[in-house]
């Protein structure tokens, strides 16, 4: 195994007197999808606000291409929940947002980001505002200002959330190819069991607050996911024993399923 | 071809819900008007006392010149004023979104000065400052600058966290995320607010020239009335709801120039 792009060491952070996470080590390697699947409020978000910088660490070290997190320059490109486009903006210089902020010109990132709009199905909608776009669109315009910016690592956190369900699982397939041909470094935080099998090469599951990872899972399933039967009953399986692990309150399990760790292979 | 020929087609169909829209308001003022009109005419009632409308417009035309003369300087007056007031606000609002104390520690010195009776300060004003412009100037700022600056601030908190969450992300500074994300989230606050301020405005001005001043729409109301002239009276209220309408277009106008996405959603149609 190569040299983890992220590592995370025992990580913990409370707010005031709130523990939130508690003794969080994770990695995740150059190329890999790795998600984050918890139940809602259990410091899922929290994670993210500590990678990108918006909080620091009480406990624990947070180490990128084996350096301190504050030393590794902002590598991650970050995508948040809903798609938080600026609604004043056309889709074309929305894309362009995290460019703008890293003091590139407005017509160099223009050109870096037109070519790339019929690959995220945005073909003729450039100079459209957002309200203009279909829910789905604007997640691809949300991920497209996302993946432009070039950064060594995704963050995606619930980037579907907000999407209807059909909307969602044609948005996971889509995901899914486009991952498959670029094979960026991401990590996902959602709490749809499905989504994160779908899409993951692998599963940290966190417990309710204070977090801390119950379990790792590995999946192994072949790609493009769930187009034929026998893909599809294997991701059932595990979802069903996913839903087990978050559902069961029982600490006991907790633990036993942690020291037995993947599910898989 | 085809294309502009639908467009022209769907213009007229959104004049006509235009009008639609508007007929229930233009009847309601015109049968009041009609009224008035007829109870001046059978009641015997003397035109010193309730002029016809009529009369108030044949005698707003017959003065139309003194009339110009007198709008003039309240229109300088309420717009020099308004735009004072907006510079300060939008200045102020910046310095209090960066520094938060200093809101709290301002915040009720102007909700104080929102509570003056503007029959009482009005007269204080021009005694301080004389009968030019600047205590006309000072009046409009008053009763314009606190509710810009309330619209301002409110804004600038309207931004979506996720927004600002994103730009800090991607590094941003806080003056950076001030500029991309919380002025423009502040833009419908703000238009909310000078769309009201403005009919203020002329409010303020004619209140302070009513206090004293050499012209102005206040003092020429005030001098009518002493003559025993109501009729001019109401060609100038006439004149100065005009001005104020006007200025309330001008506030929609520049909305729709500053806000163009407002006017474009899903159902639009104008995508391609």
């Amino acid at each position: 195994m190569s040299a983890p792009r992220l590592k995370l060491d025992q990580v913990g952070y409370s707010y005031g007197d709130l523990p939130v996470l508690e003794n969080i080590s994770m990695t995740v390697q150059p190329g890999e999808f790795v998600s984050i699947l918890g139940p809602s409020g259990s410091g899922k978000s929290t994670l993210f606000r500590l990678l990108t910088g918006a909080i620091t660490t009480d406990t624990g070290a947070i180490a990128f291409d084996g350096k301190p997190l504050s030393e590794a320059g902002r590598p991650f490109a970050f995508m948040p929940q809903r798609d938080a486009l600026m609604p004043w903006r056309r889709i074309l210089d929305n894309t362009t947002l995290g460019l703008e902020v890293q003091g590139i010109g407005r017509k160099q990132a223009r050109e870096r980001v037109s070519p790339l709009f019929a690959e995220f199905g945005l073909a003729g909608f450039e100079e459209n505002y957002p309200a203009e776009l279909s829910g789905g669109m604007r997640q691809r315009a949300a991920l497209l200002r996302t993946v432009v910016q070039d950064k060594p690592m995704l963050l995606l956190d619930e980037p579907f959330g907000a999407l209807d369900a059909l909307t969602r699982a044609g948005m996971q397939r889509w995901l899914e190819a486009m991952w498959e041909k670029h094979r960026w470094t991401a990590m996902l935080v959602t709490h749809d069991v499905r989504e994160a099998v779908h899409l993951s090469d692998r599963i940290y599951v966190l417990s309710p607050r204070p977090a801390r990872v119950i379990r790792e899972i590995e999946i192994d399933l072949p790609r493009p996911r769930g187009r034929d039967a026998a893909t599809r009953a294997l991701a059932a399986a595990i979802e069903a024993d996913i839903l087990e692990t978050l559902l069961r309150p029982d600490p006991d399990h907790v633990d036993d399923a942690a020291s037995h760790g993947s599910a898989s292979s | 071809m085809s294309l502009s020929q639908s467009q022209s087609g769907r213009l007229a169909v959104q004049m006509m819900s235009h009008i639609r829209h508007a007929l229930p308001a233009v009847l309601a003022v015109g049968s009041l008007v009609l009224i008035w009109e007829g109870y001046a005419w059978f009641s015997g009632v003397s035109p010193t006392t309730l002029p016809a409308p009529s009369r108030v417009l044949a005698q707003a035309f017959e003065y139309r010149e003194a009339l110009f003369d007198n709008t003039l300087p309240t229109l300088r007056a309420t717009l020099t004023g308004f735009a004072l007031s907006l510079v300060a606000a939008f200045l102020l609002s910046v310095i209090v979104d960066f520094v938060p104390l200093l809101k709290r520690a301002l915040f009720p010195v102007f909700i104080i000065s929102q509570t003056l009776p503007l029959v009482a300060i009005a007269p204080l004003v021009v005694l301080w400052f004389g009968f030019g412009l600047l205590p006309k100037i000072l009046l409009v700022a008053l009763v314009t600058f606190f509710p810009m600056l309330v619209a301002l601030s409110k804004g600038y908190d309207a931004t979506e966290p996720e927004l600002q969450q994103l730009l800090a992300s991607m590094g941003a500074p806080s003056w950076k995320i001030f500029w991309l994300a919380r002025l423009p989230s502040s833009l419908p606050f703000f238009f909310a607010g000078l769309r009201i301020s403005i009919t203020y405005a002329v409010v303020g001005a004619i209140f302070a020239e009513y206090a004293g001043a050499a012209k102005g729409l206040g003092i020429y109301m005030l001098n009518a009335k002493n003559n025993f002239r109501p009729d001019l009276v109401l060609a100038a209220v006439l004149v100065s709801a005009a001005l104020t309408l006007s200025l309330f277009g001008a506030a929609v106008l520049a909305e729709r120039l500053t806000m163009p996405w407002t006017r474009r959603t899903s159902t639009g149609g104008n995508s391609r």
